[in-house]
């Protein structure tokens, strides 16, 4: 029976491992910084998730275990917490998002996504937006009693 | 075998550093610092049994909770320029 926990237990803590490399690997080759939270995040879930399941087998039903099960409890909060405020943060800050084709990008956002010199308040761009087509919603509506009437 | 997961968060730890000292924005390096924060917490877990000595498990506890404020704090400095802000008005720059 041991054998088998042993075994179990290797298996799982080589592959958290193998996800921590590639977790690290695709930090160092993303081309942006939306792309590398994406890559980071494979190290809070299947890494972490797997090489503590492994020291799991290895601690049995004892304390170490609830500790494995805590540490794991907070990473898994934590870490799609943070990686949302970067993200947040560095669209605020106006760092775009790398993209292949950046003429069809333009057609299908509009013709504000390829600006040049980026404004710092990206989000505030879209509020104005959504306001300026609630400002048009009235004027349609005139337009068309005008017509029937 | 816990000295396999010790060499692959080593290995990954190293790559994330090279990346901390390389990225271009001040966010690419906060990444690459909370997945270092992440390999240190394992990193310690994993050395704890290595080593027989589980209690490690409680320090990697208290790095699993300074983890995100230590994220927060810096979005936070480069953000509003003042640890201390409220956060309520956007900066003017």
């Amino acid at each position: 029976m041991q054998i088998v926990i042993d075994i179990l237990s290797f298996v799982l803590l080589a592959a958290g491992g193998v996800f921590m490399v590639i977790s690290a690997v695709g930090v160092n080759r993303m081309p942006d910084i939306y792309t590398r939270l994406h890559a980071a995040s494979v190290a809070d879930t299947l890494g972490a998730g797997l090489l503590i399941a492994g020291m799991m087998l290895q601690a049995g039903p004892t304390l170490v275990t609830a500790k494995l099960v805590m540490i794991l409890a907070i990473l898994f909060f934590s870490g799609p917490v943070a990686g949302h405020a970067v993200a947040r943060a560095a669209l605020a800050a106006g760092v775009r998002p790398h993209v292949d084709h950046p003429e069809e990008s333009a057609d299908a956002c509009g013709a504000d996504f390829n600006v040049e010199a980026v404004p710092h308040e990206t989000v505030r761009d879209d509020v104005k937006l959504i306001r300026s087509l609630k400002g048009l919603r009235p004027a349609g509506r005139a337009a068309k009693a005008k017509a029937k009437g | 075998m816990f000295v396999a997961a010790t060499l692959a968060v080593l290995v990954s730890l190293v790559l994330l550093v090279v990346r901390a000292l390389k990225g271009p924005t001040v966010f690419d390096r906060l990444v690459a610092a909370n997945s270092i924060g992440t390999d240190a917490i394992l990193l310690l877990a994993v050395v704890g049994f290595l080593t027989g000595r589980p209690e490690f498990l409680d320090i990697a506890i208290t790095y699993a909770l300074l983890n995100l404020i230590g994220t927060l704090a810096v979005l936070k400095y480069f953000r509003f320029g003042d640890l201390a802000h409220s956060g309520g008005e956007e900066p003017e720059d």
